[in-house]
């Protein structure tokens, strides 16, 4: 691994934990969806420095262009009651989780810390990573995954709209009312129409 | 110090357990589903890092590209899901979400 890497490295890293910590501290979920995206442009640096390009491609159009996007849609959309905080399970539990998965994820950190690997100078492959060669494998050996995941996208646009769009009883007792006072308004404005068409031609 | 494969499965695995403490300690659903985010990107780290080191093939990079898919699925039905529970309780706080334990 060169030196540009390594430093390319090192910068990715540091942003990517100071985003992680930086959502999960968020008072705000909109400064955390900030941090988010400062996590995911880290990672899609990351992926350069493992030459997979066409990945870190796809995460900026996909988690920055997208997803965190659709976050911050969302977070407007229910505007200050986003801000607020559930009731927890008090000091002692929330102690309990954060002393438990650090335990357990810097006991898998520390383990799997001096696994090396034998890193191919990517001259060896030059393909590596480019959209030919994902391409090529995407549309080979991951086929059926492939249409499947096409199928799951679609599932998803139409669940979304489906639960997105889902009505309180309060909300149609509303909108009912609404239709029938439009209703109410067009047939008197039809009647006042003719009943003005009928003035004039006894007028004349 | 030189960066091996370890260093990437390390990086790795911390940010999976940020996310998880993201998801076990906060209270807001919107946060927790970053939260849930965090993990999936963690995971494609390792993914990616693995591949790196084993350049026969692109298989860790077809299995990322799919977690991701799917992690795009998961953030649109996990809003419009949130967006349901604020019109119904108007709260996103995830201890609102009680309506099926009593």
């Amino acid at each position: 691994m060169g030196t540009a890497n390594f430093v390319l490295f090192g910068i990715c890293a540091f942003f990517a934990l100071f985003g992680a910590v930086a959502t999960v501290a968020a008072k705000r979920p909109l400064r955390g969806a900030v941090a988010l995206l400062a996590n995911i442009i880290a990672l899609a640096g990351l992926y350069l420095t493992l030459s997979a390009h066409l990945l870190a491609v796809i995460q900026l159009l996909v988690y920055a262009g997208a997803v965190v996007v659709l976050f911050v849609f969302v977070i407007m959309l229910i505007g200050p009651a986003s801000e607020v905080e559930g009731k927890s399970e008090g000091l002692a539990g929330r102690a309990l989780s954060i002393a438990i998965m650090t335990m357990v994820t810097g006991t898998i950190a520390f383990a799997v810390s001096d696994a090396v690997g034998n890193w191919y100078a990517i001259a060896d492959n030059p393909a590596y990573g480019t959209i030919e060669a994902v391409g090529a494998e995407l549309y080979s050996r991951a086929l059926v995954p492939f249409e499947i995941v096409s199928i799951t996208l679609l599932v998803a646009i139409v669940g979304a709209i489906a639960v997105a769009r889902h009505r309180t009883a309060d909300e149609i007792v509303q909108a009912k009312a609404v239709h029938a006072k439009a209703l109410e308004v067009r047939a008197e404005a039809e009647a006042n129409k003719e009943a003005a068409a009928e003035a004039a031609a006894g007028a004349h | 110090m030189d960066i091996t494969l370890g260093t990437f499965l390390a990086l790795g695995a911390i940010l999976f357990g940020i996310g998880a403490i993201g998801f076990l300690v906060r209270r807001n659903v919107l946060v927790q589903l970053m939260s849930i985010e965090l993990m999936l990107n963690a995971v494609n780290v390792v993914l990616v890092a693995v591949n790196r080191y084993h350049p026969e093939n692109q298989a860790g990079q077809l299995f990322a590209f799919f977690v991701i898919a799917v992690a795009a699925a998961e953030a649109a039905v996990g809003l419009a899901i949130v967006i349901g529970l604020y019109r119904l309780k108007k709260s996103v706080a995830s201890s609102d979400a009680d309506q099926m334990r009593h």
